[in-house]
């Protein structure tokens, strides 16, 4: 098959044509979607008038500090979850065991709620119970699931059940709240981009863009893992480390996304595949998965913004909407399988 | 000969099951040891113990009177190259991409495609006899075709030690001869090959050191014909039989009697 191979000094890297011409044309896509979130608004702003913005022209105010951290959130957390889905799906070797599914982003909203309710609700605040959420999650689902090991149905099974309880205690918690909590909660609860503006995400891109470094660092070694363990093993993975590490990685970007937006539903499931497919690539590629991600999440909230405009929707209303019926495709696909 | 790879007093044991208890090889470097049992015999169990994916529940394996649990992950694996009974390769991927994989020690953050890694695979895949297949996903390859791209997996790792279960179950008996006289060639370049066969006479035939296994026990070891006779075979295999030398290289041919299996 045609690839290119670079290499220079230490350096050497080899890379499928079809994985760069598929990077250069979700590239492109994303550029424009981008663009156009950048446009959209109460008043329509020409592309003129954004790349003035963006340039740091006069008048360029609503742009840069309104809709450039709204559209920057919005494709930095769709990569962010199209990664942690990506790993999951590595990890379990099943194409249902994402974050979404299996109750992490869940298990991080509910420490974020516990966070806003019981606590004062600061954005360290938040990302702190967010994390601690998702990892009490993740443990949990883990050890239910132990004796079928990481990998296969069981885990994703049990997870959907936790899942399914966790979001009862989140709502639990919101009829609980006093109104205001509880309303803001609401909003916030179906994963949502409104309102997000510089204050909210700096601490989160940082976090972000550290978890992305580590995971390049560890991408060649996950991939390795697919040959399953005994012959990962044998030639130089050291499997139980690198998957501790992996689902560190993973539930750091679900509960990060989540602290800020809410739990978003099913890019985290889709994207991945979505990004497998057409890359025709082995496993479940990561860089694929990142790209499908933004997209798909910035698409989604544009669509957010524009179906009942003037009034802008959770975008996690979207994505669940069309993740739902993707959903249920893959349920029958899995259940059929022999 | 002298052995750098041994086992010392091995117990092997999954739960409560042991599989092996004290067992000792020492395995004769530059050599082809073949390993020979009945199934359920603890072939595969003893391989694992030796790549360190199994953890002895006593005992130790050691490489230049080292425990293998004592290297550093990727530094054993440019060592010891292990085949598996039944891998499973990952979806949608193409033999040159499968057998590249054999290449993940050799590899480094930076450094995922160098000349020799391009040169290791290119020769792994004209060893096993898969040149031809390199764009074929795995997935739909014939099952003899799979099994030489898995050995051009091990092959590309280039480790001077090869540890191979059941190489050769699922090829056709041209195939097989040819896998076996690869090994032989490995071998007269100074490498040392551990596998597990169940065609005796071919382990007589190609092997230098024969390990007969029973229930978990070496029952004997050492050269074929210093040890494979019509007594050995009733024990290890319970199967009546007479020995007589190959007409072609003289090592001993077992030849079932009728009515053997009853
Ligand atoms: N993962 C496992 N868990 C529990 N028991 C196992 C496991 N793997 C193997 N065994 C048991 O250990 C014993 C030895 O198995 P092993 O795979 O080593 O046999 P073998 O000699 O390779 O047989 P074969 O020729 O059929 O491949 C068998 O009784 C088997 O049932
Ligand atoms: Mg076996």
């Amino acid at each position: 098959m045609s690839a290119l191979v670079l290499r220079g000094g230490p350096v050497s890297v080899r890379v499928e044509r079809r994985t760069v011409v598929l990077t250069a044309v979700l590239l492109t896509l994303i550029a424009g979607v981008g663009l156009l979130g950048l446009s959209y608004g109460a008043t329509w702003s020409s592309p003129a008038k954004v790349f003035d913005a963006l340039s740091g022209g006069r008048g360029g105010v609503v742009i840069r500090e309104w809709r450039l951290p709204r559209v920057a959130a919005a494709l930095l957390f769709g990569a962010a979850l199209g990664i942690a889905g990506a790993i999951f799906q590595n990890i379990t070797r099943n194409p249902m065991g994402s974050p979404d599914i299996i109750g992490l982003d869940a298990g991080a909203y509910t420490g974020a709620l516990v966070a806003i309710t019981v606590l004062s609700g600061t954005s360290v605040q938040l990302a702190v119970g967010s994390v601690l959420g998702g990892a009490v999650a993740a443990a949990a689902v883990y050890l239910l699931s132990l004796g079928g090991g990481l990998s296969g149905l069981r885990l994703v099974v049990i997870g959907i059940a936790v899942n399914a309880i966790l979001m009862a205690l989140n709502s639990w918690i919101v009829l609980r709240a006093d109104l205001e909590v509880a309303i803001a909660a609401v909003g916030w609860s179906a994963g949502s981009l409104n309102g997000v503006d510089w204050s909210d995400v700096r601490l989160p891109f940082g976090i972000i863009g550290l978890l992305l470094v580590a995971m390049v660092v560890r991408s060649q070694a996950l991939h390795q893992d697919a040959l399953g363990t005994e012959l990962a093993v044998t030639t130089g993975v050291g499997v139980d480390r690198l998957r501790l590490q992996l689902v560190v990685i993973g539930v750091g970007l679900t509960a990060t996304v989540t602290a800020v937006a809410g739990p978003i539903a099913f890019i985290a499931l889709a994207a991945p595949q979505i990004g497998r497919r057409l890359a025709k690539a082995p496993g479940v590629p990561l860089l694929p998965a990142a790209l499908t991600g933004a997209l798909l999440l910035q698409g989604a909230d544009l669509v957010a913004q524009m179906l009942l405009a003037p009034v802008s929707l959770p975008v996690g209303v979207v994505t669940t909407a069309i993740g739902g019926c993707y959903l249920i495709w893959l349920l029958t696909k899995e259940v059929r399988r022999p | 000969m002298t052995a750098r790879l041994t086992a010392r007093e091995l117990t092997l044991r999954y739960g409560d099951r042991v599989v092996s208890a004290r067992l000792t090889l020492d395995v004769p470097d530059g050599a082809f040891t073949a390993i020979v049992g009945p199934n359920a015999c603890g072939k595969s169990t003893l391989l694992r113990a030796f790549v360190r994916l199994l953890k002895p529940a006593d005992g130790q394996v050691t490489l230049d009177d080292r425990d293998v649990t004592a290297y550093p992950t990727k530094a054993l694996a440019r060592s010891l190259g292990f085949l598996p009974q039944d891998p499973v390769a990952p979806e949608d991927i193409r033999v040159r991409q499968l057998v590249a994989r054999g290449r993940f020690p050799h590899q480094s953050l930076l450094s995922t495609w160098s000349a020799a890694d391009e040169d290791a695979v290119t020769a792994a895949m004209e060893a096993a006899g898969v040149e031809d297949l390199a764009d074929r996903p795995v997935h739909q390859l014939s099952g003899g075709q799979r099994q030489r791209t898995w050995i051009a997996v091990v092959l590309a790792q280039d480790t001077p030690y090869l540890l191979l279960d059941e190489p050769t179950s699922f090829l056709d008996i041209t195939h097989q001869y040819q896998l076996l006289e690869l090994l032989g060639g490995l071998r007269d370049q100074g490498r040392t090959v551990i596998a597990v066969l169940h065609d005796i006479n071919q382990a007589c035939r190609y092997a230098d050191h024969l390990v007969a296994m029973k229930e978990g026990r070496i029952v004997a070891e050492g050269a074929a014909a210093d040890i494979v006779d019509a007594v050995l075979l009733k024990e290890v295999f319970e199967l009546p039989c007479v020995v007589v030398p190959d007409p072609v290289t003289g090592t001993p041919m077992v030849v079932p009697l009728p009515g053997a299996s009853s």
